[in-house]
């Protein structure tokens, strides 16, 4: 038996509605058609009146959840993809992620974001923007990698009292598979060691921890142990770990899907600097995508975000410097 | 929504007297806090912001005299009085224009953006029109708990009528079938914007049968017809009649903030039927009709003064914030209780 990682998330949302009345699914097409991705498969069926559509209205999808949220509910909302989460960004920085702090009433609403590039799909149907909503106070942003990660973080996401940007990967959805669903999890923001090395550090997350692990497989092959970190949450960012694995590698490399110019890339490594400048032995390095928008032709989208070949390249110049 | 031949709930009954006094009462309490507020941010008093409520306090004190415990009202900036008459203190008000750690928003947030979310009073973001599918969320869960009975007021101004978010949530409402009552007082200027610039429909209330809703124009200086349409609006949503839509015609008598002097309003305005003064109208019909005297109104209005008077007596004692004990915390969950930051 194997389950992947949609499965997972299907799975995840079927025993959340299961165990708690408050929780309800509202989103586009996620009823009876389970949902552009199938992540409602058959929940509509198996939970009726409790897996809705809803209108093309990302804005008023989540201020009916924010509503629903103070009104004792646990809503989950999906984004059918997360570029479209833009029109709905207002709701989730300035109304959901300030209520609690602004009355000290609790927002606990999960805003799904099938999030990443696959072949093909282009400018609008593959943003990453764990990096944008981080910048926003009051938001816990999860970048799952793993199976069992998609499984118990969103459990994880929907049991929390505040707002939750939950970047599910869309490459992962099909491909990526486990063995059975997890019995134990890491807390929330905690990082995690996936491979553990000596010669350098790779912080990612989300689909590139599968091109870090790669490329640490491949380099040693060459005589370079690497490490690599599994951040699993962006917001909040466990520094803890990721300062503890360069002050044993004396390298890093931050890698993520997001856009260059900021973001989870630029914070870890800031962090770093801040609080380890000492430990490193060469100046701290990352790779983003390209500064551009992301291209619709195959063969110019795996060139635009990092891969592992890419990786690879920025790996051994670090090891030169 | 009610379908083609199921009949509409029976109206309510016409505005009795006691309620028409004390929606009167309403009016006279706005006016006295809101000519406080703006003598004490003349006086530097007041930091940020000042958004007066002058010449929209009949539509309004209507919304807050109309609603019911349990009910959900998001006001607008010039809601004042339909605050007070749902249910907010003089004292809130005065603590959060102040900025007192005792207020309801405790420093954080100030002027218009206080409210009770517990309470069905919720507190706007800027983007006025973002709160309608927030109302919409607290009714939708309503229907799914089972818990009848319950009506939601979004208020809105001719430009929040503009947004994109508006759009998306009254139709949401409707398309849920929620008890959402959209008032919209049409005051004639988004800040220096006059509503030639902001819509091309002949009146607002066009709008409603396009979303779905029922539609009802009032003149909103004459607080008679606005408890009469409110209240048949509140009836007919409360009753499972579906989403209402209440456009009051009437005229913002003063700037955007009073940081504003309105000098770009067309004063002719004022010459027009929504161009009245909503208190002096009461106050005429009050006289015409012998529900009261002018020294009882004089009488009543000195009551209300004095009570902002009390109440700033009150909030002068409030300790003042302290950025020290702050907890500059943006979560509800405690940084116990979560690895990183």
């Amino acid at each position: 038996m194997s389950i992947t990682y949609l499965e997972a998330i299907r799975e995840a949302q079927a025993r959340a509605l299961a165990e708690d009345p408050r929780v309800f699914i509202y989103g586009q097409d996620v009823g009876p058609f389970g949902g552009a991705f199938k992540a409602t498969k058959n929940l509509a069926r198996e939970f009726p009146g409790r897996v809705l559509d809803a209108p093309i209205s990302e804005d008023a999808i989540v201020g009916l959840a924010v509503g629903a949220a103070l009104e004792g509910m646990r809503p989950i909302v999906e984004m059918q993809f997360a570029d479209f989460s833009t029109i709905a960004f207002n709701q989730v920085v300035n109304q959901a992620a300030t209520l609690f702090w602004r009355t000290g009433v609790p927002c606990p609403i999960v805003v799904r974001l099938p999030s990443g590039g696959t072949a093909g799909s282009g400018p609008f149907h593959s943003q990453s923007l764990e990096s944008i909503y981080a910048h926003f106070p009051g938001l816990f942003v999860l970048t799952p990698a793993t199976v069992e990660d998609a499984y118990s973080m969103l459990l994880a996401a929907v049991a929390l009292d505040d707002p939750v940007v939950f970047c599910e990967h869309k490459l992962l959805y099909y491909h990526l598979k486990a063995g059975q669903l997890p019995t134990e999890a890491l807390p929330i923001g905690k990082a995690r060691i996936a491979r553990p090395g000596r010669d350098m550090t790779i912080v990612a997350y989300s689909a590139l921890l599968h091109e870090a692990l790669a490329v640490a497989e491949e380099l040693a092959t060459e005589g370079t142990e690497i490490e690599v970190v599994d951040l699993r949450s962006v917001k909040p960012l466990d520094t803890d770990t990721i300062v503890a694995s360069v002050a044993r590698t004396g390298r890093l490399l931050a890698i993520g899907e997001s856009w260059p110019w900021g973001g989870v890339t630029a914070e870890v490594v800031a962090r770093v600097a801040a609080e380890g400048l000492g430990l490193l032995d060469a100046p701290p390095q990352r790779l983003n995508a390209k500064d551009t928008p992301i291209p619709f032709h195959p063969q110019l989208w795996a060139a635009h975000r990092p891969i592992a070949e890419s990786i690879a390249a920025a790996a051994r110049n670090l090891l030169k410097l | 929504m009610n379908t083609p031949g199921t009949p509409l709930p029976a109206p309510p009954a016409e505005p009795s007297r006691d309620l028409y006094l004390r929606a009167f009462q309403g009016l006279l309490l706005a006016r006295a806090l809101d000519d406080k507020l703006a003598s004490l941010y003349r006086g530097g008093k007041i930091s940020g912001g000042l958004y007066l409520g002058r010449g929209q306090e009949a539509l309004s004190a209507a919304i807050g005299i109309l609603l019911q415990p349990g009910d959900v009202f998001a006001p607008l900036i010039r809601d004042l009085a339909g605050r007070l008459a749902f249910g907010e203190t003089v004292l809130e008000v005065l603590q959060t224009y102040l900025g007192s750690p005792l207020g309801p928003m405790r420093g954080r947030d100030g002027n218009v953006h206080r409210g009770r979310p517990r309470a069905g009073l919720l507190p706007m973001v800027s983007h006025l029109g973002a709160m309608v599918s927030v109302v919409n969320g607290i009714l939708f869960a309503r229907a799914m708990k089972g818990i009848p009975g319950s009506i939601g007021v979004a208020s809105l101004g001719d430009g929040a009528t503009s947004t994109g978010a508006s759009h998306e949530g009254l139709n949401q409402a409707a398309v849920e079938r929620l008890p959402l009552v959209a008032v919209v007082a049409n005051n004639q200027y988004a800040y220096s914007t006059p509503v030639a610039r902001q819509y091309a429909c002949a009146s607002l209330v066009d709008r409603a049968v396009g979303y779905g809703f029922q539609g009802t124009r009032v003149d909103g200086t004459d607080l008679m017809a606005c408890l009469r349409a409110l209240g048949g609006a509140f009836h007919r949503a409360r009753q499972g009649g579906g989403p209402q839509m209440v456009v009051g015609d009437l005229l913002r008598l003063c700037g955007h903030g009073e940081h504003d002097d309105g000098a770009y309003m067309d004063l002719r305005l004022r010459e027009a039927p929504f161009g009245q003064d909503c208190l002096k109208q009461s106050e005429a019909f009050l006289r015409q009709s012998a529900w009261a005297t002018a020294q009882e109104i004089e009488e009543w209005r000195n009551r209300q003064i004095q009570a902002v008077e009390e109440a700033l007596n009150l909030v002068q004692h409030d300790p003042p914030v302290d950025p020290y004990r702050e907890a500059w915390q943006a979560l509800s969950t405690g940084p116990g209780d979560i690895h990183g930051e």
